[in-house]
């Protein structure tokens, strides 16, 4: 079975659902929504025994061949562990939005439209071999997520979010476009596995760093790292299970996956695995210190999904360093690359369930704010268990999965104390510091989040609706994946064998040929080593200040909102529309004349430029026709009634030197030989005179008042250019012939070919008889526009309302 | 000859420009209808104005001898589009008196909060 195709699957069942909204309206669109992740997981799980051992499945469908583009479904350990969790929590997010959003009231088929493409556009990030088709399902997350934020698209916040998300993760994205781009012309391909094969040569070119780089702009802008981060905060806008599936789970890992997958073409270079790991680590100190200051329920998890994925961030940049050490088993370098994705597994599933829990508080008490909050405990009692389940593994504690991805994690961060490269060995030391700190306020969060929500004093009246517990169908989710957190626990090492060794093999392929080799065994106890004493440290400096929150609380407050980098986001988008408004205002100004003026000055700079840069200008005073007494005549009468239009007042005046005009080309036009268009011409010219009486007599007089002087020089200077350029234009296109003209082929042929005598007119009937019919066509448009206006009557009401 | 005449269709441009570029709806239509005579006139310049016969066949006459044709043609169907042009112009202009009430391209526009 092609299984590229199943990638598309749930694009197609969204086809389905706006018709399953409408005419089905009895059950909640999510059930038949529901079967989609459903089959989907199942299907995927059935090929875990293939990468279990290591192997790969590569389906493909041409899209461009022209252009070498095609949909390569690449499923390895990595790509499968990711596809597994967004079917697998996306069944989840899907079964407890059902619950969540009344069907009633809510515009399900657009929530579950945008949803399905959401999941296409994943698992075609994930799969994708092909960098362009991975941009494209990259670029299609950031729009789906741009519509899942601003779903209540009634509100000011949910716009404001959508925006700022779209913003600046489409910038991201086109930067890793430009990444992309600079590693196919290095490499001469697109397929990523090819890439990697070929990194060891790339790694000298000059487009190198910059490809690195941008790559890089685009996996910290989807996963919202420092300084890109405040997008995600905003995004909490978007419904409850949206956060929980795109902004914890799955979009915001694509990041995460992108370095994770693209590690072994970059891992031989030092900058990447300072920037990978020096960005991602801050990321996790600086978002974990700041959910200490938020206040909603969301912000808090908004801020702790920045700073575990900057946790995660780090560990892959560290895992870059088993690249330059030769006997890993030895050392203690080979857990970050696992300990990155066993926390990425822990984290979609204890995160998954404190979004949903955050959810229920939300449906069920009427708001998300801690400092209404309290006391919940024993109103809630489920979601309090979920919920402290959810936050104790977020915080490092036994008996639940994240301590041991944490205790991993500070392994790893303290081995590249030992790292002797990149001058490592002098700043390494950075590195277990701030992951203890960041670690020590991810411990005063977690509780900070679960004590201030269900402990403490309950606070009926500040509450809109009054707290009960969850229905049912609401709890199974989150119930679901605490249960798994617990599980993960005691069995980590068939989870390792299963999911995160098959995947740390493609992330570190220079390192293992099997993921058997990949010695990793996980325990909860492991001696008394640094790791258990940092450990104890956390616990015992968390708890201390967890105590005193409320002491030291306040002084967040203090932080000047103006110099905060959304600040600096507002003024940007500030700048940049007031700026492009302001610029454009300035010249579409709204007067015709602004406009002619620009088109007038462009013709002479364009033709005089062309005719001076292309030294086109030339005089043949050689081959010219002579001079006669009528054509002279002819020409005074010409330039005099031009001239008299030009000074005229009166209207009937300007009208009859017009006809003087035309009558005289036309006799011109008698002069040269052109009997054919000297008839026309008068013909036309009396009937233009005629019309121009009949629709001035209802117009009024010429009025120059309002023209200043300055305002009329101004035109008379343009007005003389054009003349002067025109001029030069027939002097030079007359005196040189850059190629035979194609006349001769008409005398030549008209009488032998088309049967007619009259060389004009044959050329208009027969050789370009397309264009006289198309003529006709414009003559036929215009006498029905005529029509149509002198029709038209503009009502009172109507032009009133175009003014206000 | 073709040097006085790219003189006289340069003045017939300029005039035209300058009749374009005032504020009377009036004398902009007088204007593009100036200068399509000009724009006539340019191409009949540019293919030469010798020529001793009109091209029509006849006996007797050497292929040189016939006018250039091609200007010819392409001037007969400018003549008709601008006639078309004009005629419209003329219409837009005398209904969009009657119902605004001016002619002035200063007051046509639209309203000042348009973007």
């Amino acid at each position: 079975m092609s299984f590229v195709f199943l990638i598309f699957l749930p694009l197609l069942a969204a086809l389905f659902i706006p018709l399953l909204f409408k005419k089905v309206g009895k059950i909640h669109t999510g059930w038949f929504v529901l079967a989609v992740p459903v089959i989907l997981f199942i299907y995927y799980a059935s090929l875990l025994p293939t990468t279990i051992d290591g192997g790969n499945l590569v389906s493909e469908f041409q899209w461009i061949p022209s252009l070498d583009i095609a949909f390569v479904a690449y499923i390895d350990g990595l790509s499968l562990l990711f596809t597994l969790l967004i079917t697998g929590i996306g069944a989840l997010v899907v079964l407890y939005s059902i619950f969540y959003l009344d069907k009633h009231r809510e515009q399900l088929h657009n929530f579950y439209v945008y949803l399905l493409m959401f999941m296409t556009a994943m698992l075609g990030i994930v799969q994708s071999d092909h960098l362009i088709t991975l941009y494209l399902f990259w670029e299609l997350t950031s729009i789906s997520s741009f519509l899942l934020i601003g779903y209540w698209y009634t509100r000011d916040r949910s716009r404001f979010g959508a925006l700022k998300s779209m913003m600046i993760t489409v910038f991201g994205g086109l930067m890793m476009l430009g990444g992309f781009v600079l590693l196919s012309i290095m490499g001469n391909t697109y397929s990523i596995r090819e890439l990697i094969a070929l990194a060891p040569e790339m790694a000298t070119h000059d487009y190198f760093i910059w490809a690195l780089v941008l790559v890089l702009l685009g996996a910290f802008t989807k996963s919202a790292q420092f300084p890109f981060y405040i997008w995600l905060p905003d995004a909490m806008e978007a419904p409850t299970p949206v956060s929980a599936y795109l902004h914890s789970a799955t979009m915001v890992k694509a990041g995460l996956y992108l370095v994770a997958r693209l590690t072994p073409v970059f891992a031989i270079s030092g900058t990447w695995m300072w920037l990978v790991a020096g960005v991602g680590l801050f990321t996790m100190f600086w978002g974990s210190f700041f959910a200490l200051k938020q206040k909603d329920l969301k912000g808090i998890l908004a801020f702790s999904t920045v700073s575990q994925l900057g946790l995660i961030m780090s560990l892959l940049g560290a895992s870059a360093a088993g690249y330059h050490i030769d006997n890993i088993a030895e050392t203690s370098f080979m857990y970050a690359g696992f300990a990155a994705i066993f926390h990425l597994i822990n984290h979609a599933v204890f995160k998954g369930s404190l979004f949903m829990i955050a959810g229920i508080v939300d449906h069920e008490t009427g708001t998300r704010d801690i400092r209404k909050l309290g006391g919940l405990m024993s109103l809630m009692p489920i979601s309090f268990t979920v919920a402290m389940i959810g936050a104790f593994s977020m915080a490092g504690l036994p008996p639940f999965g994240g301590f041991l991805s944490k205790e991993m994690f500070l392994t790893a961060m303290l081995s590249l104390t030992e790292f002797d490269l990149f001058s490592m060995d002098v700043w390494g030391i950075l590195f277990p510091v701030v992951a203890w700190l960041g670690s020590v306020f991810t411990f005063i969060y977690s509780f900070y989040f679960v004590f201030h929500t269900f402990a403490g004093k309950h606070k009926p009246e500040q509450l809109p609706k009054p707290a009960h517990e969850a229905p049912i169908g609401m709890l199974i989710s989150p119930v679901f994946l605490a249960i798994l957190v617990i599980v993960i626990f005691f069995i980590p090492n068939r989870v390792g064998d299963w999911l995160v060794k098959p995947a740390v093999m493609a992330i570190q392929p220079f390192l293992y040929n099997s993921p058997s080799e990949v010695d990793v065994h996980v325990s909860a106890w492991h001696g008394f080593n640094t790791e258990l004493f940092m450990t104890l440290g956390i616990f015992a400096v968390g708890g201390l200040m967890f105590w005193t929150l409320h002491k030291w609380q306040k002084s967040y407050d203090r932080f000047p909102d103006a110099i905060s980098l959304n600040a600096l986001y507002d003024n940007l988008m500030f700048l940049s529309d007031d700026g492009a408004n302001r610029f454009s205002m300035l010249y579409m100004t709204g007067f015709i004349r602004s406009y002619l003026v620009y088109m007038f000055s462009f013709v002479i700079f364009i033709l005089l430029g062309t005719l001076y840069l292309t030294e086109a200008f030339a005089i043949d005073f050689t081959n010219l026709a002579p001079v006669g007494f009528y054509e002279i005549v002819i020409l005074i009468a010409l330039v005099g009634s031009t001239m008299t239009i030009l000074v005229s007042k009166s209207r009937l005046t300007a009208i009859i030197a017009l006809g003087a005009v035309g009558y005289s080309v036309a006799l011109f036009f008698v002069i040269f030989r052109a009997p054919d268009l000297a008839l026309t011409q008068l013909v036309i010219e009396t009937i233009s005179v005629a019309l121009f009486l009949l629709a001035f007599y209802h117009l009024p007089q010429i009025s120059r008042k309002e023209e200043r002087m300055r305002f009329r020089f101004g035109n008379a200077v343009i007005a003389v250019g054009v003349g002067i350029t025109m001029t030069l234009i027939a002097l030079s296109s007359h005196s040189q012939k850059a190629m035979p003209s194609i006349s001769e082929f008409y005398k030549e042929t008209v009488y032998t070919e088309a049967g007619g005598g009259n060389i004009v007119n044959v050329i208009l009937v027969d050789y370009r008889g397309f264009d006289t019919l198309f003529e006709i066509a414009v003559l036929g448009i215009a006498s029905i526009g005529i029509i149509t206006m002198i029709k038209l009557r503009l009502s009172k009401k109507e032009g009133q309302h175009e003014n206000k | 000859m073709e040097i006085i005449m790219s003189v006289a269709i340069g003045f017939l441009f300029m005039a035209a420009v300058y009749l374009m570029l005032s504020k009377s709806l009036i004398r902009i239509i007088i204007g593009t209808g100036l200068l399509s005579h000009g724009a006539h006139l340019l191409l009949l310049t540019m293919g030469g104005l010798g020529g001793n016969s009109p091209p029509v066949v006849a006996d007797g006459v050497s292929i040189s001898d016939y006018a250039d044709p091609l200007p010819q043609a392409l001037i007969l169907t400018a003549i008709v589009i601008s006639f078309a042009v004009t005629s419209f112009f003329l219409v837009l202009a005398y209904r969009s008196y009657q119902e605004l009430g001016t002619d002035n391209m200063d007051l046509l526009r639209g309203t000042e909060d348009h973007e």
